[in-house]
């Protein structure tokens, strides 16, 4: 009988995952459709020398893993649309402070309390600009229940790199779905941790960064002394009002994650020669794609396919440079138009972009996008 | 074996979930690609409940579906609700107690799998394992040596003989049917 695989849970393997990469610290509030991370981690994580904790509210369960985090601990929480909305404002904190952390969003039908135990993908802006001010987000989105386990261990270890927040986009099809998996494969995954200054405490500077652009901020209580704030803040981590230290901290703040190969995560399938059509697509919604566009390349029909993985920052060269080989391009989302958005920026004239979405609660089947891609290809063949 | 569509229809409490993992489960442990999803409304009991499992020799791409190569009803309610999700030649293995069934395109198996439960195992409880294994002997999706291994890591330890007692009414229950 087959051994080294598990039958798992989207959110049971985001938890595996979590624990694989190092966390070792969860605040939450229970809720649907991510309630499973919060109650698998109460389970493991004291098995695990580590410490779980149900907060009053979403908002404190935020403030509790950033404070675990500054003591040098590896911290998650996890929640749904609703909690998603509370926690932004401390989201904004750790951004701004460059504290790790990871936030899981199982994405549920909204706006509001919406549809909770029903899929959506409504929260992609959100989850790019819901908390307030010019900050970068990472954000990264699996598409099957391996993919959760090792993209978790991804985002911990961006995190740790880069001394930000980072948000592993989940959706509720993803995170209650189980399927094969095979663990000694996915953790084989090196862990990351951050960056330590191995000076004399005197001449430690928490916020002077090294050439990498990012600070080493060494666990509270482990005698070095800094300051901790969201507002601007000077070397020492002292809040200033000098717009010119403002300039040059947000420049870095930005500077730190462009261009790193590290956050620059797609799959692309059928795309080396022309295409007829490129579907682009993420998340659960992906598989809906990749089975339509499957059945119309067997029927000989010419379909590529991109899956984005890291939303944002967005994968824009090699977006742009499957654009400019299909002759139009599908966008498939579970919402009323957001990605599409992204994609109508980064691509400009290079293809005409077709959309299909659903926002209401209901997965898109993948007869419908098969249907959306023959019409597609017809009014083609008609212009 | 092609790919294979099961959906398991029922009340919220009935363990159905449960029995679709457990299914699942041995498809992975026969080797098998799989996928197990379920739809639920906000109750944790009453209200309808389904899962559904997909099994294959090849990768899955999606793991919803709409028709089904066999549906499992434990009650009239259910019945009536997936009974046209069924393929035209598929099966549908319901509990005796469902009395109307409006179609003629498809194989029926009408079984007393809550009574069996009850009655003969000693326990409603465990109608999600009777029913599964029921539905195995006569579709043949895994092995039964899986199908016992999945059963074993998933009920908890006390209740492992009381499982046990009800794989093997269900597995005779099928038999019973077929001869």
């Amino acid at each position: 009988m087959e051994t080294e695989s598990k039958l798992m849970q989207g959110n049971e393997a985001c938890v595996m995952g979590a624990l694989h990469a190092g966390m070792r610290f969860f605040a939450g509030y229970p809720i649907t459709p991510s309630t499973e991370i919060a109650e698998l981690s109460s389970l493991l994580l004291p098995k695990h020398g580590g410490k779980f904790i149900q907060m009053e509210d979403e908002i404190a369960s935020m403030a509790a893993a950033i404070g675990a985090s500054i003591a040098g601990v590896k911290s998650m929480t996890a929640t749904s649309g609703p909690g998603f909305s509370l926690k932004q404002e401390n989201l904004g904190y750790a951004a701004m402070a460059e504290i790790p952390c990871v936030i899981v969003n199982v994405q549920r039908c909204g706006p509001s309390t919406g549809l909770p135990t029903s899929p959506a993908q409504g929260d992609i802006m959100q989850a790019r600009w819901g908390t307030h001010g010019d900050h970068p987000m990472i954000v990264l989105t699996p598409s099957s229940v391996s993919e959760t386990f090792s993209l978790t261990v991804h985002a911990f270890n961006l995190a740790e790199q880069f001394m930000t927040p980072v948000i592993l986009l989940m959706d509720e099809v993803v995170g209650h779905m189980r399927e094969k998996v095979n663990m000694t494969k996915l953790q084989s995954m090196p862990p990351y941790n951050r960056r330590r200054f191995d000076g004399n405490p005197d001449e430690y500077y928490a916020y002077r960064p090294d050439q990498s652009l990012t600070p080493a901020l060494m666990p509270f209580g482990e005698g070095y002394r800094y300051h901790i704030t969201g507002l601007y803040h000077d070397e020492t981590g002292f809040p200033t009002n000098s717009t010119e230290n403002a300039r040059n901290q947000l420049t870095r703040l930005h500077q730190k994650i462009e261009d790193q190969d590290v956050l620059c995560l797609y799959e692309e399938v059928n795309v080396d020669e022309e295409v007829d059509l490129l579907i682009l697509s993420y998340g659960s919604t992906y598989r809906s794609a990749r089975k339509a566009a499957r059945l119309a390349r067997k029927e000989g029909k010419n379909i590529g396919e991109f899956r984005v993985i890291s939303l944002w920052p967005s994968p824009e060269e090699a977006i742009l440079k499957a654009a400019k080989r299909a002759k139009a391009i599908l966008v498939v989302e579970m919402n009323e138009g957001q990605y599409v958005q992204e994609i109508e920026r980064i691509v400009k004239n290079e293809a005409p972009i077709h959309f299909l979405g659903n926002g209401a609660g209901e997965l898109i089947d993948p007869e419908d996008v098969y249907q959306k891609i023959e019409e597609v290809l017809t009014c083609q063949a008609n212009s | 074996m092609t790919e294979q569509e099961i959906r398991l229809s029922g009340t919220g409490g009935q363990g159905l979930i449960l029995g679709g993992i457990i299914l699942a489960e041995a498809a992975m442990l026969d080797g098998k690609e799989v996928t197990q999803s379920q739809s639920y409304g906000p109750e944790a009991r009453g209200g309808a409940s389904k899962a559904e499992v997909i099994i294959s020799d090849e990768e899955i791409d999606f793991p919803k579906f709409h028709k089904c190569d066999c549906l499992l009803s434990l009650s009239q309610t259910a019945c009536d609700k997936y009974l046209h999700s069924i393929k035209t030649n598929g099966i549908l293995i319901v509990d005796d107690t469902v009395k109307e069934i409006d179609r003629s395109d498809i194989h029926i198996v009408r079984l007393p799998l809550l009574n069996t439960a009850k009655e003969q195992v000693g326990k409603s409880i465990v109608a999600n394992i009777v029913s599964i294994t029921a539905m195995n002997a006569i579709c043949h999706y895994v092995s039964d040596e899986a199908l016992k291994q999945a059963i074993q890591n998933r009920v908890p330890k006390e209740a492992l003989a009381l499982n046990q007692a009800a794989f093997d009414a269900g597995k005779e229950l099928a038999l019973k049917f077929a001869g």
